[in-house]
C-alpha cells in the first residue's frame, strides 16, 4: 500500500512504551511481583510490533479511561 | 488576609499525582479554583480540603480481598434478565441489521469468532467525507460482488463435465465490467479454463470428474470480482458534518489498508478482527464500548468497572478467552472449582488421570470442604515462623 498506517494512531489503541531495564526492575519492587504474574502481550501483537516490544520486556500502558482519566496498566511480553 | 493563589492551588493539588486519579485531581482544582474567586482560601484550609479529598478517596477504594468478580457477575446478570431475547431488530442505523440485547451480549462475552450481524463504522478522510458522491463512489467500490451475485443462472452439465454461468446483461453493464473481464478474473484467480459464449461463460474442470467439478462450481460463485471480501451492504449517511459509511460484513484488515479510509476512527463491531489488526489493548476497548452500548442501549444502567473488569480478564492472557467453559471458567487451577461449574464427571476424570493435586485455596474448593472461604477477613492466615529457639530472625 501507498502509505502505511500507525496502529498507535488509531483510537481504540491506548498508548504503548517499551519500559527500560531499570523502569523494569524499580516496577517489580515496587509492586512485589515477578513479571509472569503479570497480564500478558503477545510479541506479534500489532501494537506491540509498532512500540518494538521483544519478548520478555514490560510494555507500559496509558490507557484513558472514562472514571479516572488516565490510567497506567503494565503488559509482560511473552513470545506468540 | 489574602488567600492563595490559583497557581499555588494547582502546585498543591499536583502533589496528589499518584495516590488519587487524574479525573478528580481536575476536578478538585478547578473547584478549588472557582471558591478562592469569591472567597479568599487560607493555606491551611486549602491543605485541609486537599487532604479531605485524598482521605474520601482512599476511604472509597475497593479493600483488598472484596469479591470484586461476583460483583461484577451479578451486576451484569441481573439487568441482563431484562434484556430482550430477540435476536433480530431493525433499529438505529436504518436498513442495517444489528443484533442487540442478550443475544449480543452473550455474543461479546462468549468472544463468538463469527458473529452473526458484524458491522463496521468507516469513516472517510476530509478529502471524501464531505462529498455525497465520492462517498458513494468509494462504498460501491468496496461492496462485494462475486460471480454468483451477477449470474441469471447457473447450471452443471454432467455429461460433458462444464459448469456453466448465464450472467446478467444488466447487472454487468451497470458495474462497468465485460464478461471477457469477468473470464479472465476466473481464469488467473482459480486458475480454470473459462469459454465465452456472449453473456454464457463455460467453464472447464481440469480433472474430468465429478467431485471435481462440484468443487469448482461452489469456488467460481463465491469468486471475488470487485469490492472488498465480507462486505456484503454498504450504506452512506451523513453524521454531523461528514458522510460515513456503514457496511454489513467486516473486513478490518482489507479496509484499513484503502487510502481513503480515516485509520484512525474507522471501527468494527467484531472484537477478533480488532485483535488481528490492532492488538489485545483496543480488544479490550472494544469489548468494553460494545458492551456498554449493548446494555445502554436496553436502557440498563451498569457502572463501567464491572465492565472492565471483565474486559482485563478476557484479555489477561494476551489474547481472548471467552468467559466460560472454553475460556476463564475452564483454566482454573483447581480441579473442585472446574468440576463445579459444568460437566464435573470429565473434570474429575481427567484430573484423576493426570493426578492432579488440589491445594484448596480458592473460595469454591473451601466451600466444598467446609472450610471458611478465603475472601475478605478470610484472606489473612497466620504463618508461623521456624527457625531456632528464641523465634525467627
Amino acid at each position: 500500500m501507498t502509505e502505511k498506517w500507525d496502529v498507535l494512531g488509531h483510537e481504540l489503541v491506548p498508548d504503548h512504551k517499551v519500559l527500560s531495564k531499570e523502569e523494569t526492575k524499580e516496577l517489580l519492587k515496587r509492586f512485589k511481583i515477578g513479571a509472569f504474574q503479570m497480564p500478558r502481550i503477545r510479541s506479534n501483537d500489532p501494537a506491540a510490533m509498532a512500540c518494538g516490544a521483544k519478548p520478555g520486556d514490560i510494555v507500559k500502558i496509558t490507557r484513558k479511561s472514562p472514571t479516572a482519566g488516565k490510567v497506567l496498566a503494565y503488559r509482560y511480553v511473552i513470545e506468540g | 488576609m489574602a488567600g492563595v493563589s490559583p497557581d499555588t492551588i494547582k502546585t498543591e493539588v499536583q502533589k496528589l499525582e499518584g495516590e488519587v486519579p487524574e479525573l478528580i485531581m481536575k476536578d478538585l482544582q478547578q473547584n478549588l479554583t472557582q471558591i478562592s474567586k469569591d472567597k479568599a482560601i487560607s493555606r491551611e484550609q486549602l491543605e485541609k480540603a486537599i487532604d479531605a479529598v485524598k482521605n474520601a478517596y482512599q476511604r472509597a477504594t475497593v479493600e483488598a480481598g472484596e469479591a470484586v468478580g461476583t460483583v461484577a457477575a451479578q451486576s451484569i446478570g441481573e439487568p441482563g434478565t431484562q434484556m430482550t431475547l430477540r435476536t433480530f431488530h431493525y433499529a438505529g442505523v436504518a436498513e442495517l441489521n444489528v443484533t442487540l440485547g442478550l443475544p449480543r451480549l452473550i455474543e461479546i462475552l462468549d468472544a463468538r469468532k463469527t458473529l452473526s450481524t458484524a458491522l463496521m463504522v468507516i469513516y472517510l478522510k476530509e478529502k471524501y467525507s464531505k462529498s455525497r458522491e465520492k462517498a458513494r463512489e468509494f462504498a460501491q467500490k468496496i461492496e462485494m460482488t462475486t460471480v454468483e451475485d451477477l449470474a441469471l443462472q447457473t447450471e452443471t452439465d454432467l455429461i460433458n463435465l462444464i459448469f456453466i454461468v448465464t450472467l446478467d446483461r444488466t447487472k454487468v453493464q451497470r458495474l462497468g465490467l465485460t464478461p471477457k473481464i469477468i473470464a479472465s478474473s476466473i481464469a488467473n484467480g482459480l486458475d480454470l479454463e473459462v469459454g465465452i459464449d456472449g453473456y454464457k461463460l463455460r467453464i472447464k474442470s481440469e480433472n474430468e470428474s465429478m467431485t471435481e467439478l462440484r468443487r469448482n462450481a461452489t469456488k467460481v460463485k463465491s469468486h471475488l470480482l470487485l469490492g472488498v471480501k465480507g462486505i456484503t451492504r454498504v450504506l452512506v449517511k451523513i453524521e454531523g458534518t461528514e458522510y460515513v459509511v456503514y457496511t454489513e460484513g467486516s473486513n478490518l484488515a482489507d479496509i484499513l489498508n484503502m487510502p481513503e479510509v480515516d485509520q484512525d476512527r474507522t471501527v468494527t463491531n467484531d472484537i477478533y478482527e480488532i485483535e488481528q489488526t490492532l492488538g489485545i489493548e483496543a480488544a479490550r476497548n472494544a469489548i468494553i464500548n460494545e458492551a456498554i452500548k449493548t446494555l445502554e442501549e436496553q436502557g440498563l444502567d451498569v457502572d463501567v468497572r464491572h465492565i472492565m473488569l471483565v474486559s482485563d480478564m478476557m484479555t489477561a492472557s494476551g489474547s481472548i478467552r471467552q468467559i466460560g467453559r472454553h475460556g476463564i471458567s475452564g483454566e482454573k487451577a483447581s480441579v473442585l472449582a472446574r468440576a463445579s461449574f459444568e460437566t464435573t464427571t470429565k473434570h474429575i476424570f481427567e484430573a484423576c488421570m493426570h493426578g492432579e493435586s488440589d491445594r484448596l485455596s480458592g473460595i469454591i474448593e473451601n466451600v466444598i470442604a467446609g472450610q471458611p472461604i478465603p475472601l475478605g477477613t478470610g484472606t489473612v492466615e497466620l504463618v508461623m515462623k521456624g527457625g531456632a529457639k528464641g523465634g525467627g530472625k
